[in-house]
């Protein structure tokens, strides 16, 4: 018998794993994908309350949440784009000034 | 007990490509396994009973969003020492001990949440493209109409940032 605590605390477990990419890759583009998997992880919890309350709201948010991401993933990339052009590296301990 | 089943099948499958995304030394890796960690969400979304969404899962997230990450790792690939492999092992073991934490309180959080109870069965239209758009366009109607701005601000931030020079006048 699946419940709902079942899908919370897998929901969790991901947002550990991408929470844990992010603290330790250091490539630009590698901590913008695990913050796609922390969005996932939101998503999961989202979705499984909105069957447990029966209350569609849940798959409303996911809905502007896959919108968000895809709009925050298009200007993070871009960023990563210039930083490459400019700084000639992605890894994110090298970027530390505002202005070089 | 199929749903048992199922559910730890594709759970461990999730878990599994979430672990091989954040371990994989080859960023294209990553993205693959993210793709089948984002089909083994979805399928857990149709389980759920929430059909649109697993659906603008596959579509938005995994056809639109993975495939731009594709696109920009080919493009700034070409040159090997951009991408650094080294983590020092203090911070690798800080992580997972953040991890951990993270996992305990929100894992405590959600066995308080209905403790024993299993979902109720949805109701027939739950979940179909027809409720989500009729109250998309009914109760959510600003912030829908939000997001094409957002949409908006993205494109046109994205198109100033990674514009090469020579087309500056």
């Amino acid at each position: 018998m699946i419940t709902l605590t079942h899908y919370l605390i897998l929901s969790a477990l991901l947002l550990a794993i991408g929470l844990i990419g992010v603290i330790t890759r250091r490539n630009i583009l590698m901590i913008l994908l695990s913050i796609e998997l922390m969005f996932n992880a939101a998503n999961l919890s989202f979705v499984a309350f909105s069957r447990s309350w029966a209350n569609a709201t849940g798959q409303i948010m996911v809905f502007f949440i896959i919108t968000v991401a895809a709009a925050e993933v298009t200007v993070g990339l871009a960023i990563a784009i210039l930083l490459a052009r400019k700084l000639h590296t992605l890894n994110a301990d090298e970027i530390h000034s505002l202005k070089w | 007990m199929l749903e048992a089943i199922a559910f730890y099948t594709i759970g461990g499958l999730m878990l599994g490509a979430a672990v091989v995304v954040i371990t994989s030394r080859q960023p294209v890796y990553s993205v693959l396994s993210l793709l089948a960690a984002m089909f083994c969400l979805a399928m857990l979304f149709v389980m759920l009973g929430a059909y649109f969404v697993a659906a603008l899962q596959i579509l938005l997230y995994a056809g639109a969003v993975l495939v731009l990450f594709l696109f920009v790792i080919m493009l700034l690939n070409l040159r090997s020492e951009l991408i650094p492999h080294v983590t020092s092992t203090l911070r690798r073991a800080g992580s997972i001990i953040v991890g951990l934490l993270l996992c305990l309180q929100l894992g405590g959080l959600a066995i308080h949440a209905r403790i024993g109870q299993s979902l109720p069965d949805a109701a027939p239209g739950f979940g179909t493209v027809e409720e989500i758009g009729r109250l998309l366009f009914t109760t959510y109607l600003l912030p829908f109409e939000l997001t094409s701005f957002l949409i908006l601000a993205a494109i046109v931030g994205a198109i100033t940032l990674a514009r090469s020079k020579q087309t500056v006048r």
